[in-house]
This record gives C-alpha cells, structure tokens and sequence, in this order.
C-alpha cells in the first residue's frame, strides 16, 4: 500500500465541544476526499466513539488527521491519542457490551466495524493510541468476514 | 560536425543524450509522428502529433539530463504522464493488447538510435556505445511508464464499470404507494449487498415508502455474510420507521439459513414477492377484494 | 482549520407542544450537555403539560452516535414511565445503516418516517414499528 502521509490537522480533545470540533472537521476532511455519504458518516460516527474514549478513558488526548492514497483510491487516517492510564485487556474492550464508562459499550467494538483499517495500541499506565483509516471508494474494502 | 567535438568534454552518456534529444527534439517528433503510437492517437493533424511528440522528447531530455535514464519515477516522467496514458489508452480502447502497446513503444527507438549514430560519426566508439545504451534505458524506461499509465488506466475503467454495473444490478421499484421492492437477481456479494442496502433505504425515503421488499427469489445463494447484509438492511429500515420484507427464500436458502445456525428472528419473511405485497398492502389497510381462497391475493 | 457555527447547537434545544404531543426538532451536530440537558428538558416538559405522546424529529441530524443513540432510548423510556409514547421521527439512510454497523438497533424504540407519520402514528392510525427487534446484530 502507498500512502502519502504527512499529518494534515491536529485537534485536541479535552472537552465535550472539542468532540463537536473533530466530528466537524473529519467530515469536512472526508468530504474534500470525496468520501460519499455513507462512508462520511461511518468515519464520522467512529471519530466520535473513539474521540469520546479518548477523552473519558483517557482522560483527554489529541486526534491527528493525515490524508493517505492507495493508487487512484484516496483515504483518511485518522490517529487518537492520550497518555491516560490505557487497556489493560485489550481484548475484551473490543467486545461488544463491554464499557467502564458512559455509553452502550459500543465504543471501541462499534467503531473498529465502522472503519477500513483499526490498529489500537495501549501500554498500562502509558497510554492509548488507536489509529483508524478509511478509503472514499468501495474497493480496497477488505474487511470482508472478521 | 562541430556538435561531436563538444561531445565527450560533458558528463555522463545519459547528460549526452538529453543534449542529442534537445537538439534533435524537432526532427525526433517528426519522425515519431509517422510511428503507429502517435499516428493512431491523433488522427485530426499531423501537426498536433508532431507537438505531442515533441513534448515527450523534452520531458527524455529533462530524464536524462538529471542522469535518471532507469527511473519510472523520474520528475521529467509525471509532466507527460497525463499525455502518455491518453495514447496508451486510446491505443486499448482501439482493441491492442498491452504487448502490441509495448511494441508501438518499442518502434520509437529505432528512429532516435540511428539519428544519434549519424551524429556521432568520428565519436569514439565507447561513447556511441555509452549513448546508445542510455538512449535503449531511457526508452525501455519510457515503455515502462507508459504500460504503468495504461495499466491503471484499465484499471480505473473496470472499477467504473464495476459500481455502474452494481447500481444497474439494483433496480428500485415502486409497487404500491408507500411499497417499494427490489428484485435481486444473481449473486449477492458484500458490496453488492451493500449497494442494495443504500438505493433501498434512500428509495423508502424518497418515496415515503412504509414498507421495503426485498426480493431474493433470483438468488442462487446465501451465506452468512449476506443473511447478516439482510438482517442490516431490516434493522435500518426500522431504525428509518420502515417495515422490511424479505420475500422469495427458495426452500434451498432457507435449509441453508437453518444450516447456518442464523437467527432471521424478527425478519419479516413471504414465499412469494406477491404474498409480501399482499401482506403491505393488508398492513396498509388496503385489503385485496377479489380473494383466492388460500392464493397470494391476485388483483 | 475553521469551525462551522451555523451547523452546532449549544444549550436549549426548544420542545413545542402540539396538542396531546410534545415535538422536539433536532439539527446539525449536538454536543453531549445539549443532549443530556434535552433528555432532562423532555421530561419535565412531559410531567408539566401531560402531554401522552413526544415527537422527536432527527432528520436535519447528520450523525447518531452511541452516546446520542443511549441519549434517545433513555427519553423514549423515562417518557414511557411517565405514560407518554416516543417516536423518533426522519432517521436518515446513512445514520441509520451506521447505527446499525455500530451495533446499535435500538430496540424497543419506536420509529417514523417523518414528523407527519409519527403523529399518525401516536393518534393511532397506524400500526406501530418497533425497531430492531433482536438487537443482537453482530458480525
């Protein structure tokens, strides 16, 4: 995969506004892409549940958008971090229904079927980082049957 | 000749040859345009080929110049990208296979090789061999760019070919007011599915549709990730204040369904597109008159 | 980067009373206070005018997220003790097929078109979608 990465914005989560601010901005930044409206409001609705993690687990953070490429295909990454007191099982916060905090328990689960590509990366005590792309065509989809 | 005496005091073979190209560009052109790769592209004016062609020298002469002669990445490549890919493509679209493009590149050669050679008559015989040979890379690197433009070229098509195909594959039909349908026939895939589940639910928007059927009588199979794609599309419709029937499950894809341990639970399901159109039109509160004793309700 | 006000509603979301039904319309992108006052808002409002139905109309609502989507169960069930019906009303296609990607069917909740059905729909006329029965949609 090519990407051209190079971090584009940087918001900071620290507030229930600032959550307002990136779900504004990640949709503005996948429309430019040329992200249709269902994919748009999929990474959106993800940059919400994990921006909203970020900053009740984490205890606030930052989100950095950088725009990638993959050949002709445009896609958005998108990098939540905090240095709060991170997963310690990681596993079972990617079940549904599980949730230490406000919400459904939807959180990370949810928002990993939301997008293309999910990495989270999480050292007790240290911090979260959880890294999500998703690409403005149906085409490299590739999340098919996990 | 007083052009080879300068040769040999400057750099490298490849410097010798972007020197060569800028000098010959306008002959180059002339030459290339009667070659098969221009000639069949712009078919309108010779003039116009002459002009494509001579931007195509002057980018080779900009590759090699900075001694990039074996780089498809080369900065002189991408401002005649564009242009390339457009020849490389008309020359698909006409019905040539990527080798007979491969050769329309290669016969460029031949006509750059022998005006060097003529110009480097007294020249030592390691430099002809050292220009030769950086001219054969340049133009071996120029094939190369022209396949890779060609190739994402077809790409790109079959990709639109593939989304048209999946919206004409996705026919919305209103049957009744406030009943829309879509008859899915063939195989479902994921993104297909997908495809279905979007024009549906922006058809029950757009026509104030109460209820969705979705008709899968011309599906051949269904496996667990498209009875999930179903499930999807019934819960969304719900979620919209649609009601979603899956009508036509042939006994194979309901022994499937149960085989697969999945639950349809709360899916509303009809045998037959009629008896699903039957059932909205009751919940309606449109009743059929002229009942068949146990028939689908014909009208 | 710059911030599009026009789109965000910050404190009062306004709740109008349309006879036996309380209609609530909602746009653009809510931040979790405005939610959560609006939760606390409804119910008040269903206990001073007794009102027996609420409206909430969510198709100007680009995104539904868990927390919004926990925000609308939460009122459609304090208002059912309360002896008032809950419909959400205009859910557009996009929100709805996310929601449900998200896990997140909402069951229980009742559902409309648009603001005229869901009115139909409180007065009687029509028979009532519930929406996502199973809530058990995974991958």
């Amino acid at each position: 995969m090519r990407t051209a990465a190079g971090v584009e914005a940087c918001l900071p989560i620290r507030s229930d506004m600032d959550l307002v601010w990136v779900r504004q901005h990640v949709r503005q930044a996948a429309g430019r892409l040329g992200f249709g409206l269902v994919e748009q409001t999929k990474l959106v609705t993800a940059a919400s549940e994990l921006a909203r993690n970020t900053l009740v687990h984490g205890g606030g953070g930052q989100m950095e958008t950088a725009p990638v490429s993959d050949g002709p295909v445009r896609g958005l990454r998108l990098t939540f971090s905090d240095e709060g007191p991170g997963i310690p099982d990681l596993e079972r916060a990617l079940t549904d229904g599980y949730t230490s905090g406000d919400g459904l328990g939807m959180g990370l689960g949810g928002a990993r079927r939301l997008v293309h590509s999910f990495t989270v990366d999480s050292t007790p005590g240290v911090g979260t980082t959880v890294t999500v792309v998703s690409w403005a065509s149906r085409a490299p989809r590739s999340r098919e049957g996990h | 000749m007083p052009e080879h005496e300068a040769l040999g005091e400057h750099g490298s073979p490849a410097r010798e040859v972007g020197e060569f190209l800028r000098r010959r560009g306008e002959q180059i052109a002339q030459r290339w345009a009667d070659e098969p790769l221009f000639r069949t592209v712009f078919t309108v004016s010779r003039d116009e080929a002459v002009e494509a062609g001579k931007i195509v020298v002057d980018a080779l002469a900009q590759v090699a110049d900075t001694d990039q002669v074996h780089d498809p990445d080369a900065a002189g490549f991408t401002l005649v990208r564009e242009q390339l890919s457009r020849m490389g493509a008309a020359r698909s679209r006409a019905g040539f296979t990527t080798a007979q493009v491969s050769n329309d590149v290669d016969a460029l050669r031949p006509p750059v090789e022998n005006l060097l050679v003529s110009d480097l008559p007294d020249a030592p015989s390691d430099l002809v061999r050292g220009c030769t040979t950086a001219l054969t890379v340049l133009m071996g690197t120029l094939r190369l760019v022209v396949l890779e433009t060609a190739l994402s070229e077809g790409q790109a098509l079959i990709e639109r070919q593939r989304l048209q195909l999946l919206e004409v594959a996705t026919p919305v039909i209103k049957l009744w007011d406030g009943i829309v349908a879509v008859p899915l026939i063939g195989t479902l895939d994921s993104a297909r599915s997908q495809v279905v589940m979007e024009t549906l639910l922006e058809a029950v928007v757009d026509q104030h549709a109460r209820f969705a059927i979705l008709d899968i009588t011309g599906v051949p199979t269904v496996d667990s990730l498209v009875a999930q794609h179903l499930m999807k599309t019934v819960a969304a419709a719900r979620l919209m204040g649609a009601e979603c029937v899956v009508s036509g499950i042939r006994p194979a894809i309901a022994q499937t369904i149960v085989h697969l341990g999945l639950d349809l639970g709360t899916v509303i399901t009809r045998a037959s597109l009629a008896d699903a159109l039957a059932y909205a039109l009751h919940e309606l509160g449109a009743d059929i008159v002229n009942a068949t004793p146990g028939g689908a309700g014909r009208r | 980067m710059s911030h599009d006000f026009s789109r965000q509603m910050t404190g009062h979301v306004p709740v109008l009373r349309l006879g036996d039904v309380l209609l609530v319309t909602l746009q653009g992108d809510l931040d979790d206070s405005t939610a959560q006052q609006l939760q606390q808002d409804i119910g008040e409002a269903i206990v001073d005018s007794g009102v027996t139905g609420v409206v909430i109309d969510i198709s100007g609502v680009e995104i539904v997220d868990s927390f919004l989507g926990r925000v609308l169960a939460e009122i459609a069930a304090n208002a059912s003790l309360l002896a008032a019906r809950t419909v959400v009303a205009g859910m557009r296609p996009a929100v709805a097929i996310t929601l449900v990607e998200l896990g997140l069917t909402l069951p229980g909740l009742r559902t409309a078109l648009t603001t005229e059905a869901a009115l139909e729909l409180l007065s009687g006329q029509q028979p009532v979608t519930r929406a996502g029965g199973s809530g058990r949609e995974r991958r």
